[in-house]
């Protein structure tokens, strides 16, 4: 950049690209590591969580294969397919973020964090028009909610006896239950990336980082990746059981 | 640039793993849809673990990393992976042995 086209602002603001260095690290690149390392722990108990919820979908799953394919066949496939293009995309504006910041270009950093952050609104908002859809529909588990009269019969022709429906009704819920939980905790995980995306995307545009904030970029973004490997399965796992109908 | 060991990813290669994650994308709602009865969840997840695994080498930057932070970030699935058969194990073994009270 020639001197004749550098801003008032960033005359007054010169750049950070020395990384400080904290005392008790014997160098940067220990320091950065340290800092990656310690995201990494927290991923893994971020695994761990869902993990957890995971569980449960596959007893209740194998227990009753059937109402899930059936709850299954109720959700938006195609709103998730946009959504999951959504959030693919995401990462990579982020990934792209991370690389800007790697290579010290502050300004591309920025606006790659924000179309990361506006990507993630608008998964927010899609799966908001579909959480809408599915209560005007009686799928929302609680006092409201109704087996669809096709799926009680389909339920009632498969179950030998009595008990048995009453426990496939009950687990056709339990798929919802599990549904809006575990999508629920995935958006809750998005609207925090949303929130830590924008107010970095902030402190970076005012140059609060050294080293061009890129140990903290990159620790950042290996949060906002693994919420994107999260929804990687729970697309097929909620959406896609299997549609082709063959029953 | 201050870190020298940084080793930096093309944009091509990201955008290379982008559009193979969208081709994964595809072929998992297409074999969704295809008549493939109890291999719907085999092919799914195998699908799933893939794209996971490109998004964990090349976007989350493993691949490239300490050999400290490969060994978390999959001693994070280990975890995983004893919960879900532990878990299973016991649901479904329960009714082996002819214990009262089980």
């Amino acid at each position: 950049m020639s001197s004749s086209s550098i801003t008032l602002e960033e005359a007054a603001v010169p750049a950070r690209t020395e990384t400080l260095l904290s005392h008790h690290f014997d160098d940067v690149e220990q320091q950065s590591n340290a800092s990656i390392l310690g995201m990494w722990f927290f991923l893994a108990t971020e695994v761990m969580f869902f993990s957890g919820l995971i569980t449960a979908y596959t007893i209740y799953r194998a227990l009753s294969p059937e109402a899930f394919r059936l709850g299954s066949l109720h959700m938006h496939v195609w709103l998730g397919f946009f959504n999951t293009l959504v959030l693919l995309t995401s990462s990579l504006t982020m990934a792209l973020a991370v690389r800007s910041s790697q290579l010290g270009r502050r300004d591309r950093t920025v606006w790659y964090m924000v179309a990361t952050a506006v990507l993630g609104a608008g998964f927010l908002g899609v799966k908001a028009i579909e959480y809408s859809m599915e209560i005007e529909h009686n799928l929302f588990p609680g006092v409201n909610f109704q087996v669809p009269a096709e799926d009680a019969a389909a339920l009632a022709e498969i179950s030998a006896t009595p008990e048995e429906l009453q426990q496939n009704l009950g687990h056709f819920q339990i798929m919802f239950v599990l549904y809006f939980f575990i999508t629920g905790v995935h958006a809750f995980h998005m609207i925090i990336g949303i929130v830590i995306v924008l107010i970095m995307a902030a402190l970076m545009k005012r140059n609060w980082f050294s080293g061009n904030g890129t140990t903290q970029i990159e620790a950042m973004g290996l949060y906002w990746h693994f919420v994107d490997i999260v929804w990687v399965f729970l697309y097929p796992l909620l959406y896609l059981i299997d549609l082709s109908g063959g029953h | 640039m201050a870190n020298t060991e940084t080793h930096i990813i093309s944009v091509k290669t990201y955008l290379m793993v982008f559009v193979a994650l969208i081709a994964l994308l595809v072929a998992t709602v297409v074999a969704a849809m295809l008549p493939l009865g109890a291999l719907h969840l085999p092919v799914a997840m195998t699908i799933a673990v893939i794209k996971a695994a490109m998004i964990l080498l090349i976007f989350m930057h493993v691949y490239y990393s300490p050999a400290l932070t490969k060994i978390v970030s999959v001693a994070a699935l280990l975890w995983a992976a004893l919960l879900l058969t532990i878990t299973v194990a016991d649901y479904f073994s329960r009714g082996w042995l002819d214990i009262l009270g089980k």
